[in-house]
């Protein structure tokens, strides 16, 4: 097996492929705090996510979302679930704005582990250029869903 | 012959890391053979100039080499050259069409073109495995028009439904628009059946003939269809170039969407005469060295003969059948007998992408996704699929190297 296969489909990405945390339904105005939801689609290979973010009283967030797409696209909603569980909003802007450099590096960045846990085994697929879009597809509709639980937050 | 003819594609020989090529891409576009390639150069080193204009020798020649293109592909496909329209692509062709309808169903093109006229009382019929190239511009159509799209419904084996074929196709229908072959499940559609009902009912037959042409003896005159598309990527010519095929008087009654130069006969300040197909949908500078390649692949595959090549393909489709139906897990769309060597598959477990990376990283070159078919895989059950598709070039080694890699795909990913 190839040294690229490996470095792509990293023993954390099929994991998180394979368990995905995060994977369960949206609550939509049933969610007690701000919350938010996107919808993204990959028009070129159909894959598909729909993801909603909740900021609770202590400023935790939440984070459900339902998708059908690739092992990257479901394992990078998962591993984004799981930070976003460990994370406050500013932390997940800054883990958010860190992933996407690491996408869009050509494997010339190493992930910080300490920053990007799990999402840090993505930088081998930044050396694929035609699945960085499933990488990052959840990242979108995160950003996006998160963006307007703050709004509803400061209304 | 086959194993011969492989030598003529120089790419073939591509090494993938440190497997050798397979390439089962042929579907999305064929490779091209060393004289097909070498036309460009020769084209552009010795017969380069505006064509249809100017009276220098040069230009006399690049005219030639584009009208001898006309003259090959209605050898090809049956007709007269006139017959043969260029265009940027078969979608464009398709479009051409089309739009030339909807600018009929609005009053353009006088009476010649009130033949096209289109209304809500009427019905465009397509079917449900159309590629969107073939579906979309129907919707628009509908759309602009009020008219109604139906469509043929599928089957589980892959074959359009003809159960209520009468009914779907009714003496509403003004434009039957339908695939020869399938892009995705590689099913060859009874054109016969289908030409017979919309001439019962008067309606126009509109063939996207990409999938067909290339893979088959194909003949739009037996086949008495109005119109018909298809691309010279996918028959070992260039990108850049598609045809549509017409019949005469409906060409030249057809409203043309492009206007401008070269496709006129008198201009004044307040309005313009067309001249008729097929200068008619040919504005502007024309793609003449890709059609002097696109002829040099026509006569190549006219060489080879479209009859073999279909025998050829069949051999191939099924190898690869019998080897898939081999490996737990894997299952097929569609199960037409009436075939071309085109195979689309579900993989249990794994995603067509994942699918896809894995026969990569074998040398196995393949297509993943909906194959711009989304209402198909829709039917079936899925949102993407894996599709292996063969051409004259390639042999039972390359699929062989394609049933070795996808039988390691599900272990690879941890599917049992």
């Amino acid at each position: 097996m190839s040294t690229q296969m490996q470095q792509l489909y990293q023993q954390v990405i099929l994991d998180h492929s394979r368990s995905r945390i995060g994977n369960a339904a949206l609550l939509r105005e049933g969610a007690a705090g701000p919350h938010g939801s996107s919808h993204q689609i990959n028009p070129t290979c159909g894959d598909e996510i729909e993801l909603e973010a909740e900021i609770s009283d202590d400023g935790a967030i939440a984070v459900r979302w339902s998708g059908d797409g690739c092992s990257i696209s479901m394992a990078s909603a998962s591993v984004l679930s799981e930070l976003a569980s460990e994370n406050s909003v500013e932390g997940m802007l800054d883990i958010e704005a860190k992933f996407h450099e690491l996408m869009h590096s050509r494997g010339t960045i190493v992930g910080d582990e300490e920053i990007l846990g799990d999402a840090a085994a993505f930088s081998g697929v930044s050396k694929f250029p035609a699945r960085i879009k499933c990488a990052l597809l959840s990242w979108v509709a995160f950003k996006d869903a998160l963006n307007q639980a703050q709004t509803s937050l400061k209304e | 012959m086959f194993s011969r003819l492989r030598n003529d594609f120089p790419i073939l020989d591509t090494r993938v890391g440190e497997s050798s090529l397979s390439y089962l891409d042929s579907g999305a576009t064929s490779q091209k053979p060393q004289c097909v390639i070498d036309t460009f150069t020769e084209y552009y080193s010795q017969r380069n100039a505006a064509v249809h204009r100017g009276a220098h020798s040069l230009a006399v020649m690049a005219t030639d080499a584009f009208e001898a293109g006309r003259e090959a592909v209605a050898d090809l496909v049956g007709g007269a050259p006139e017959q043969v329209v260029w265009t940027k692509n078969a979608t464009e062709a398709l479009n051409v069409v089309a739009l030339g309808i909807d600018r009929a169903s609005h009053g353009f093109g006088g009476e010649a073109a009130q033949c096209f006229s289109l209304g809500p009382a009427d019905s465009i019929v397509v079917t449900e495995m159309e590629h969107h190239a073939n579906l979309v511009p129907w919707q628009q159509l509908a759309q602009s028009t009020g008219a109604q799209l139906r469509w043929l419904p599928v089957t589980d084996a892959g074959e359009l439904d003809l159960s209520d074929l009468e009914s779907i196709v009714d003496e509403t229908t003004k434009v039957f628009a339908f695939t020869h072959v399938s892009n995705v499940l590689g099913t060859i559609n009874p054109v016969d059946t289908l030409v017979a009902r919309a001439r019962q009912v008067g309606a126009l037959v509109v063939l996207d003939a990409c999938q067909s042409v290339p893979h088959m003896p194909v003949n739009f005159v037996d086949l008495d269809v109005d119109f018909a598309a298809f691309s010279a990527h996918k028959a070992l010519g260039p990108t850049g170039l598609g045809t549509l095929w017409g019949k005469t008087d409906l060409l030249n009654s057809l409203p043309p969407v492009l206007t401008g130069g070269s496709m006129i006969t008198t201009v004044t300040m307040e309005d313009s005469a067309f001249m008729d197909a097929p200068q008619r949908f040919e504005a502007g500078t024309q793609p003449v060295a890709e059609v002097a390649a696109f002829t040099t692949a026509v006569n190549y595959l006219a060489e080879v003969g479209l009859e073999k090549i279909f025998d050829h393909e069949r051999e191939l489709a099924g190898v690869l059948l019998d080897g898939i139906a081999k490996i737990p897990g894997i299952t097929v769309l569609g199960a037409a007998d009436n075939r071309i060597g085109t195979v689309a598959f579900d993989v249990d477990g794994v995603h067509a992408h994942d699918v896809g990376q894995y026969l990569d990283s074998q040398g196995v070159a393949v297509r993943v996704g909906h194959h711009c078919a989304q209402p198909l895989h829709r039917r079936f059950g899925v949102t993407a699929t894996t599709r292996a598709s063969t051409y004259l070039y390639n042999n039972t080694e390359d699929c062989e190297q394609f049933l070795a890699a996808l039988a390691e795909v599900r272990p690879f990913f941890g599917v049992q």
